[in-house]
């Protein structure tokens, strides 16, 4: 059941767009064209900075430094079913876009798309924000400084998303 | 900006502590190797995501042309009124906001940030403090942050870069976890605010 919604979700929302526009006589075709195009621009923007944490990312974790780090809480995890190779993800996720990207990369390349570990990474950041990035941006571009419990709620919000991103895989996959 | 300045302060750690702590293990061919890779892998993964997105694009475009976009958000904006009770009714900022998380369900984050962004300065005029945040953008806020996605685009096209048999099949967990994630943030929010309401 869940498997035929995953698989459904995007096929029936592309027919149902098209549908509505042929409804309200769209020119289809020159707009599907015309919103292409936009994407040089978005993939010229994103290119240098996916460069930029892919380097940083690889240096860092190839290094093993971390790894060293978290064999220590790495039992803890593992009674929990929650694989050791996730937490980096998971500390980058609410900081940077890029950064989480780069090692989501690294963990489909490694353990494969289809592995926990590759699921656990794919829910993750398909269902979670950069929060900090938001957060500031979206402040700061009316001038508020006072932020009150938005940056702390938004934090909590990340790691039960996280949390419930591991457990629903479990649930689904396990 | 936060996201600068942290990056440039994780940035920098990742690549002195990282090269570091390599040379410290003797590890010299490695972090030689890791150079050049990083830039194939971050070459090879900008032009596997950009057809996807170019795709999206298009195909959201129908929809935004065909006013569909802004069908959903009307749709959304009842329900929205009761999440936002100090917003005034009819409000410009609702639709404002509805239209933000419709294009961030679908996906599109960049696109979803120019109704974002207005949505705050049409807040920012509802507020009495203009250095505090108001109740509403917080709640817009905590919304945003927690992520609400149906379709995440740039993660099916990963998993099918990395020849997944079921690239899409993580789309419903992504959406109960995103649903999880979303509502607990409006709650934790709901109980802070008649808590300060009340004191």
């Amino acid at each position: 059941m869940l498997n035929l919604i995953s698989e459904l979700t995007i096929p029936l929302l592309v027919v149902i767009i098209i549908l509505y526009a042929l409804r309200k006589k769209v020119n289809i075709y020159d707009a599907f064209v015309e919103g292409t195009t936009e994407s040089f621009q978005m993939i010229l923007t994103i290119f240098p900075s996916i460069l930029a944490m892919i380097f940083g990312i690889n240096i860092f974790l190839g290094s093993g430094v971390l790894t060293s780090v978290l064999d220590f809480i790495k039992p803890f995890l593992l009674s929990l079913k929650v694989p050791v190779e996730i937490v980096p993800m998971a500390l980058m996720r609410p900081i940077s876009g890029n950064a989480t990207l780069a090692i989501l990369n690294n963990l489909l390349l490694e353990f494969g798309p289809d592995s926990m570990i590759g699921r656990m990474a794919s829910v993750i950041q398909g269902s979670t924000e950069t929060t900090l990035y938001v957060l500031t941006l979206y402040f700061g571009s009316v001038g508020i400084r006072k932020i009150r419990h938005a940056m702390w709620t938004g934090l909590a919000v990340d790691l039960i998303g996280i949390i419930a991103s591991i457990g629903v895989v479990l649930f689904i996959f396990g | 900006m936060v996201e600068k300045f942290m990056v440039n302060k994780i940035w920098s750690f990742f690549i002195v502590v990282g090269i570091g702590f390599a040379l410290l293990t003797g590890q010299f061919e490695k972090i030689n190797q890791i150079f050049f890779e990083s830039t194939k892998v971050s070459f090879d993964l900008t032009m596997q995501i950009f057809p996807v997105i170019a795709l999206w694009l298009g195909i959201m475009n129908i929809a935004s042309v065909s006013g569909m976009l802004k069908r959903m958000s009307e749709i959304l904006s009842p329900f929205l009124g009761k999440i936002f009770p100090e917003i005034p009714r009819g409000h410009e900022s609702l639709s404002l906001i509805a239209s933000n998380i419709v294009i961030n369900m679908l996906g599109l984050g960049n696109s979803a940030t120019p109704f974002g962004l207005k949505a705050m300065q049409s807040l920012q005029e509802l507020n009495d403090k203009k250095d505090t945040a108001s109740n509403s953008m917080v709640t817009f806020l905590i919304i945003n942050t927690s992520g609400v996605t149906i379709i995440p685009t740039t993660v099916i096209t990963m998993r099918m870069m990395y020849g997944s048999a079921h690239p899409t099949e993580i789309v419903a967990a992504c959406i109960i976890s995103t649903l999880i994630s979303s509502l607990s943030g409006i709650f934790i929010d709901y109980i802070i605010r008649k808590r300060r309401g009340r004191a």
